[in-house]
């Protein structure tokens, strides 16, 4: 018991429960723009892998960081467009195309990565982004190594979630995108176009994934791997419900899963002689499915999502 | 009133695959007037304000707006922006609201520069306010409107019009889910609108308010204008010959003693999560040769009622007794074999598997027929024959009876739902909005059917949003307010009106 409190006090703990959200928080956000608009993005887990190969390629091509970091924003907001024309004007099974884009984008960025490297046995590093240095405010006692001392990419996820709370809540183009996730109608007979605002959103949401799976190979680790996404995609897709699509909300959401998985990893060294250590790894996807149990009874799902919807048909 | 023409409908047409919506429809609008579109169901009057809306695209045809100066311009059309900007505005049937936004959000949406930083919302409050003012039509801005009743809704709805500065207004069916009273208030505020310079179309099938408040009539059947004439000189049975092509046969109604009691729920209670799934210990006796008409504003708790009825709810308290004999265990099942015959509300989802044969709906109910099936196996030239001998009595047109039953209209829908329910000679029938969406014609076969099993000596339960329906069909009447069920006493509209909006009588 005494453990978990020197654990819970740790700052480590609260620094990776942090980095380990990060790419959670870019997810759950992305996710969270493509649902209030009335469309769920099952690429998401795709979207992931080509974000984290974009961004490193491009960084490895010479592209600098941040230049990285645009091009993985670009490549999710390509396969979206994809996922958007599928879903939006051809109102296809919306189940299956996100399914559909997670399975090809995957394979793409598979197969760029070994065409541009066929023969590599350990993947190329590159240089990847340091924790922001503050002075004065990382040398704040418990605050500083846990907020102030993150990479710049996870201040980028914080800033997302203050930049999404204000577009979907204080601006017409937010009202307008909860407006068409609800009732596509409404947005119609008002002289907006549906698909626009829908394309738009789930184009933008993707952007946003992408840049979570950019977090893992040019922040977390230094390289790409195959499989390193790791079913991050699908918890965010939990995680917007959790958050019943709400950006504080999704914070919180993507901060809890983080503190669980930071959790199991800790306690997986100090009691790994007594229990499996796959026990640990379960944890935080069980604890997420009782979190989902409990908040998803009063989600308020948009009530259009999943619904196609067509010009001139009302 | 002027004179002036502010729109004008120059020969639109319009076909949706071999169906022809509208064909070669002319209207003109004069400033400040009151244009009643009426006709039956499927008459095309949605479908020629959706052109002039702009959801459609009109086949041949043009449309003319008139500006502020009154000089008329040719209306690009399918752009509902485009008639927004010329001044038209459309409240449909269907309210066209965004419910997990206020009321101000979804007057000012798509008026607003989408990519401002900063929305300027004191400015747009202070003009709906000025709006509500001058108009009377009062809505809460700040509450979701998920949370507003419907006459609210519908308010808002016309506060989005006159936001965009409509000078031309067109309702859809506006009174459709008003009380006679909110009817009335709707009308009366149009009225004050007109006064200053407002022009209306509103769309109706009730002759009573189109006599009432219209200055001109126009008549709609089969997609083609067919009359048209000033209210002043309207003749209330000119006007129904002229919507349905012919004299509407009576529905003749005898008067009869009702016999023994053959449904009987006391004390039932059944606790939902909505307002319309909840009932509080209510109590209600159907005789044989009885009607009992259920009146209500929809979402009052008719749906628990229906629910309990056909067994697809178990009351939380109370129990129910067909025939005296009480129902141990509600079901689905128990309450058909029990005797109860349901005609569900939404006939499309509730009525008919539509992915399967009319024939196979026809005997969708009575699976363990031996007439039906031997040892397990579907005896489908019975099931064939069945559905020949029952499509001519009720008069079920279509592709055929193998043919898929979704592929028939919502009248032949409902006739066939009739047909199921009527062969089997319930001793109760649930007649749940029996006639919406129905046309004169297929209504009155609905009425007629129903008087029929009362004569035969069924009780029969109808639950219908349309007062003149259940004026003109039930015996007694009750109406449901907020899960009460209370004995309206009398056939009094105006008292049963009253007792609808939950006002003392």
């Amino acid at each position: 018991m005494m453990d978990l409190l020197n654990i819970l006090l740790s700052e480590s703990f609260w620094a990776a429960s942090l980095r380990i959200a990060t790419p959670l928080i870019f997810g759950v956000l992305g996710a969270l723009i493509c649902e209030r608009a009335g469309v769920l993005n099952l690429g998401i887990e795709g979207i992931f892998v080509v974000g984290a190969m974009c961004g490193w390629m491009a960084v490895w091509l010479g592209a600098g960081l941040w230049g990285g970091v645009l091009a993985a924003a670009a490549a999710g907001a390509l396969f979206g467009l994809l996922h958007a024309v599928l879903t939006v004007p051809l109102g296809l099974s919306q189940h299956v195309s996100g399914l559909g884009i997670t399975l090809f984008a995957t394979s793409v960025s598979y197969f760029t990565y070994r065409t541009a490297l066929p023969n590599v046995s350990s993947p190329p590093r590159i240089e990847p982004f340091q924790a922001l240095d503050i002075p004065l405010l990382s040398d704040l006692p418990f605050l500083g190594p846990v907020l102030f001392q993150q990479t710049a990419l996870t201040w980028l996820a914080l800033l997302m979630v203050a930049l999404v709370w204000y577009v979907m809540n204080r601006t017409a183009l937010g009202v307008a995108i909860q407006a068409v996730g609800d009732n596509p109608d409404s947005v119609d007979a008002q002289g907006l176009s549906v698909y626009g605002l829908r394309i738009g959103a789930i184009v933008a949401g993707s952007a946003l994934m992408a840049l979570g799976g950019a977090f893992l190979t040019m922040s977390a680790f230094d390289a790409f791997f195959f499989g390193m996404v790791n079913g991050r995609g699908w918890v965010c897709i939990a995680l917007v419900i959790f958050a019943s699509w709400r950006p504080g909300k999704a914070l919180f959401g993507a901060l809890l899963f983080g503190a669980f998985d930071a959790l199991q990893v800790r306690l997986q060294t100090e009691m790994g002689a007594l229990v499996p250590g796959q026990i640990f790894l379960m944890a935080p996807y069980i604890l997420s499915i009782i979190a989902l149990v409990i908040a998803a009874r009063s989600a308020d799902y948009p009530r259009a999502l999943l619904t196609p919807w067509f010009k001139g048909q009302r | 009133m002027t004179d002036s023409t502010v729109l004008r409908l120059n020969g639109l047409s319009k076909r949706f695959g071999p169906v022809v919506a509208n064909d070669d429809v002319s209207l003109t609008l004069a400033k400040g007037e009151v244009l009643a579109l009426l006709g039956e169901n499927g008459a095309g009057k949605t479908t020629l304000m959706n052109m002039l809306f702009g959801h459609y695209l009109p086949d041949a045809g043009s449309v003319e707006v008139a500006d502020e100066n009154g000089v008329l311009h040719s209306l690009p059309l399918g752009h509902p922006q485009a008639a927004l900007a010329a001044g038209v505005g459309m409240v449909h049937q269907h309210f066209a609201l965004a419910e997990n936004i206020n009321a101000l959000d979804n007057i000012t949406l798509g008026s607003e520069p989408l990519l401002a930083l900063r929305r300027n919302r004191q400015a747009a409050r202070a003009k709906i306010e000025g709006i509500i003012e001058h108009s009377g039509l009062k809505a809460p801005l700040n509450t979701p409107v998920g949370r507003l009743s419907v006459g609210e809704r519908q308010r808002v709805e016309i506060l989005k019009a006159l936001y965009r500065d409509a000078r031309i207004l067109v309702l859809d069916e506006p009174t459709a889910v008003l009380t006679p009273q909110e009817a009335d208030t709707l009308f009366e505020n149009i009225k004050a609108m007109t006064r200053e310079g407002l022009s209306v179309i509103f769309i109706s099938h009730k002759l009573r308010e189109v006599l009432a408040f219209s200055d001109r009539i126009a008549v709609l059947r089969h997609g083609r204008k067919v009359g048209e004439m000033a209210t002043a000189d309207a003749d209330e049975k000119a006007i129904a010959r002229m919507m349905v092509g012919a004299d509407t046969p009576k529905v003749a109604r005898t008067d009869m003693a009702p016999g023994a009691p053959v449904l009987n729920l006391s004390g039932i209670s059944v606790s939902g999560r909505y307002k319309r799934d909840t009932l509080k210990g209510i109590d209600l006796e159907v005789n044989a040769h009885e009607i009992l008409g259920i009146a209500g504003i929809s979402g009052n708790g008719q749906s628990a009622l229906a629910n309990v009825i056909s067994g697809l709810a178990a009351p939380s308290a109370g129990h129910i007794q067909v025939d005296g004999t009480k129902v141990p265990k509600p079901s689905p099942a128990a309450m058909v074999k029990a005797g109860i015959g349901r005609i569900p509300e939404d006939r499309h989802h509730e009525g008919i598997v539509g992915a399967m044969s009319v024939a196979e709906n026809m005997v969708i109910e009575r699976l363990d027929d031996p007439e039906v099936q031997s040892r397990g196996l579907l005896r489908r030239d019975a099931i064939r024959d069945n559905a020949e001998r029952l499509a001519k009595a009720y008069d079920v047109r279509g592709p055929g009876v193998t043919a898929s039953s979704r592929l028939l209209s919502g009248g032949n829908i409902q006739k066939l739902i009739l047909a199921r329910v009527f062969e089997r000679a319930p001793r109760l029938i649930l007649a749940n909005q029996p006639t919406r969406g129905l046309d004169m014609g297929a209504a009155a076969e609905v009425g007629r059917r129903l008087l029929e099993a009362r004569e035969r000596g069924a009780g029969v339960v109808l639950i219908s949003e349309d007062l003149d329906e259940i004026l003109g069909l039930a015996d007694r009447i009750m109406v449901i307010r907020d899960g009460n069920l209370v004995e309206a006493g009398s056939h009094d509209r105006e008292k049963i009106g009253l007792m609808m909006a939950g006002e003392p009588a």
